[in-house]
């Protein structure tokens, strides 16, 4: 664009009434600006990627969705002609960006990868196309395969809305090497104050090394999804059936006391800082014994360039008063109900969530990286179990133990082991994480931290409470 | 900044020192190297974090997460490979490309319209001048994350979502008050005497704006272009939810690097070393331009 100077065609000498008819003047001059403005703007086209063949793909910024980006051109197009066009962002944006999307239905995104606490929500809202009908329809996809717990959690009314790209439940990682030097045993099945004393015997078996790493980042992904599990086996639970708040209830209290008081005592530094990531890098460089958190943390600390590569142990996530206390986690791609191209849109799901990617990134990228997690055949591939012999079977366990529906010892308002599935969820437990987080800090006590969170609690209930 | 003009605030006084008594002088001199440190001191201040960045953009993603931080891990290039796609395959061009075209495009629209603006607000004043600057400086007193929804559903409602040329309007918009602000104190400088005089030997507006006017705002000008470049270069909010996956700018580019599961430093710092540099250049080419235009009075 090559801005013509605007001159004023009057000269400084020249009278008022001329200056007014010149700036009268120059406003079919600005209109006619505006004007070329907007056609160059219609001329550029719109959205992008809306050629023949091409489809858009948002999806959160994980290791194993940096992997699909990286075979998709050379596979998936290269055998359907479908182009991909990729958006990835980190988790908290992506889940912005899918809601701002989706809930206007702008159809921007063909497919978006969302978890097992949206699916449910977003189903209920009318935002994603069914997809059991393409599902039976592609019996190369083989929906039998995918495991009961995923397919129940990305259900809504008997119909699915998402097919799982990876799973992952949640379990206790600990160094084999350090508890053998210590002369410590790991019980096959451990309840949470076993692991407590381990903790305790384990901090300090290495120069900088502390007994147990849990996740204090604020956040309802973060500290509140291990921090849920323990609140469960220990008897307690956000809500009851009839929505009544109880995180000042007994149970929850002492959960919240028994993970605060353990990170504190025998927790990673910076313990209110340390999330995921931070404890997967504590634990491979040797900060930390243990470390309590998902299944899927096992592909990168058994990867080829992990400096703690078969060193690690693997058990049930600890208990105290249920049988089993995983979480359950998905990625699951979801086809946004405005798009308007949802066959290729399942080619593309049918083609990452299949098996043959599966194997894929085993042949291509190495076992430990396959999103595994969401099929039974996964666990009886010769391949992937040679590779992840240390924690296939503990990963296929707790996974077959998780239970959204039943998470704890008594009936739930709501579907979800790690978080409440409602939309209200992410606020509550991130403001809820923040003032537990404090109290991981030292700034705050346990129970005014959640006293606090008892009213938040108490708010949220009261939408359900008449319904 | 403060630091830096302080020095300049003492300039007179230690002239008038000088002429006076010795000890003055030597309680002049130290003062005015207490203030050079204080200046220094403030420089290194602002100046770590970028030193920060680029320091860490040269570790491996291992040395950049460690507690606490390992400052002479060995330097490699692994995260500016990141960032020209080696691990992913994505090229950064793309986004940049359209960051390029939405703060070029911008800057160009704001200058053509704050310009003529400024123009009518001091050198020839429009009546009630004052009510129109005020007018200009109230668009700015909504919070943008204000008018985001609004804007993002007329964009759906136009089909403008996740096109540049959405973008381009809004940053011209956006920048345009500051501009005409800008604008309007470097006009307000050129003496209206020196107008008066070209008009009596003959010039015409055009002459007179051209010949007289621009050479002395051309500082300014330049000013106003750099500030307006540098606020649309940066930003995040509307382009992040306006774009989507043509239209994406390099600082939505640059997000796309953080994730939850994983360490993600080091590229995220080489990616923002990469994205900073163009606005780097643009202030270093207009460096000169830029002190005459904030420091300018039009006659000395």
């Amino acid at each position: 664009m090559t801005p013509s100077t605007p001159v004023n065609p009057t000269s400084p000498t020249a009278g008022r009434s001329t200056g007014r008819t010149a700036r009268r003047a120059a406003a079919p001059l600005a209109l006619a600006l505006c004007g070329a403005l907007l056609a160059a703007c219609s001329g550029a086209g719109g959205a992008g990627g809306s050629g023949g063949h091409s489809i858009n793909v948002l999806m959160v910024n994980n290791p194993q969705m940096v992997d699909l980006q990286k075979l998709t051109a050379a596979n998936f197009t290269k055998s359907t002609g479908i182009h991909v066009n990729f958006t990835v962002l980190p988790e908290d944006d992506v889940r912005d960006k899918i809601t701002q999307d989706f809930s206007s239905q702008a159809g921007q995104y063909d497919v978006a990868t969302i978890s097992n606490y949206e699916a449910p929500i977003y189903a209920k809202n009318g935002w994603l196309a069914p997809l059991t009908a393409k599902a039976k329809a592609d019996t190369a996809f083989d929906q039998s395969d995918i495991l009961p717990a995923m397919q129940q959690s990305l259900s809504y009314n008997g119909q699915l809305y998402a097919e799982p790209f990876y799973g992952e439940s949640s379990f206790l990682m600990y160094r084999k090497d350090v508890f053998a030097a210590k002369g410590l045993t790991m019980p096959a099945h451990p309840t949470w104050d076993q692991v407590a004393s381990l903790a305790a015997k384990a901090d300090g078996a290495q120069s900088g090394m502390k007994g147990i790493c849990l996740r204090g980042q604020p956040g309802w992904g973060e500290m509140i999804a291990p921090l849920t599990t323990v609140v469960n086996t220990m008897g307690g639970t956000w809500f009851t059936k009839d929505w009544k708040a109880q995180l000042t209830s007994p149970a929850f209290t002492k959960a919240t006391n028994f993970y605060v008081d353990l990170v504190r005592k025998h927790g990673e530094p910076g313990a209110a800082q340390s999330g995921f990531t931070e404890c997967l890098n504590d634990l491979e460089q040797g900060k930390v014994a243990m470390w309590y958190d998902a299944t899927s943390a096992a592909g990168s600390l058994e990867a080829s360039d992990s400096p703690v590569a078969g060193k690690i142990g693997y058990v049930p996530a600890p208990v105290e008063q249920t049988k089993s206390s995983g979480w359950l986690y998905t990625w699951a791609w979801g086809v946004q109900k405005a798009s308007k191209k949802q066959d290729d849109a399942w080619k593309f799901i049918s083609w990452a969530s299949g098996k043959g990617y599966e194997n894929l990134v085993g042949t291509k990228l190495g076992w430990s990286r396959v999103p595994a997690g969401k099929r039974t055949s996964t666990y009886s591939n010769a391949a992937y179990d040679k590779a992840s012999s240390a924690f296939a079977q503990p990963t296929l366990t707790a996974l077959e133990a998780a239970n959204p529906s039943n998470p704890g010892v008594q009936p739930r308002p709501a579907p979800g082991i790690q978080f409440v599935g409602i939309p209200e969820f992410t606020d509550l437990g991130t403001q809820v994480s923040q003032q537990l987080s404090s109290a991981i800090a030292g700034r705050t006590s346990v129970s005014s931290a959640l006293s606090a969170s008892q009213k938040l609690a108490e708010k949220v209930a009261d939408k359900y409470a008449g319904q | 900044m403060a630091a830096a003009t302080a020095p300049t605030a003492a300039g007179p006084r230690i002239r008038t020192a000088r002429a006076g008594r010795a000890p003055h002088e030597r309680r002049e001199r130290r003062n005015r190297r207490l203030l050079g440190l204080a200046a220094w001191i403030c420089g290194i201040v602002f100046f770590l974090p970028f030193a920060w960045m680029v320091l860490t953009s040269f570790h491996s993603e291992q040395d950049a997460a460690t507690n606490p931080p390992s400052l002479a891990a060995p330097l490699t290039l692994h995260g500016y490979r990141e960032f020209f796609g080696s691990g992913t395959g994505v090229s950064p061009w793309p986004p940049l490309e359209n960051s390029l075209t939405a703060s070029v495009a911008a800057t160009l629209l704001v200058l053509v319209l704050a310009i003529p603006a400024a123009y009518a607000l001091s050198i020839r004043p429009v009546r009630k001048w004052t009510d129109v600057m005020f007018f200009f400086l109230s668009t700015k007193m909504l919070p943008a994350v204000a008018g985001l929804l609004p804007v993002y559903l007329i964009a759906k409602n136009a089909g403008m979502l996740d096109n540049i040329w959405t973008l381009v309007i809004l940053y011209t918009s956006m920048n345009l008050p500051i501009a005409v602000w800008m604008m309007r104190s470097f006009l307000a400088d050129v003496p209206v005497a020196i107008i008066e005089a070209a008009s009596i030997d003959g010039a015409g507006l055009p002459t007179i704006l051209t010949r007289i006017v621009a050479p002395v705002v051309a500082p300014g000008i330049a000013a106003t272009a750099l500030i307006s470049f540098i606020f649309s270069w940066n930003e995040l909010l509307f382009a992040r939810v306006l774009t989507g996956v043509v239209a994406d700018t390099a600082p939505v580019f640059l997000t796309s690097f953080v994730t939850s599961q994983g360490l993600f430093l080091a590229k995220v710092c080489a990616a923002a070393v990469c994205i900073s540099l163009p606005v780097l250049a643009a202030g270093f080419a207009a460096q000169d331009k830029l002190v005459q235009g904030l420091s300018l009075g039009a006659v000395k």
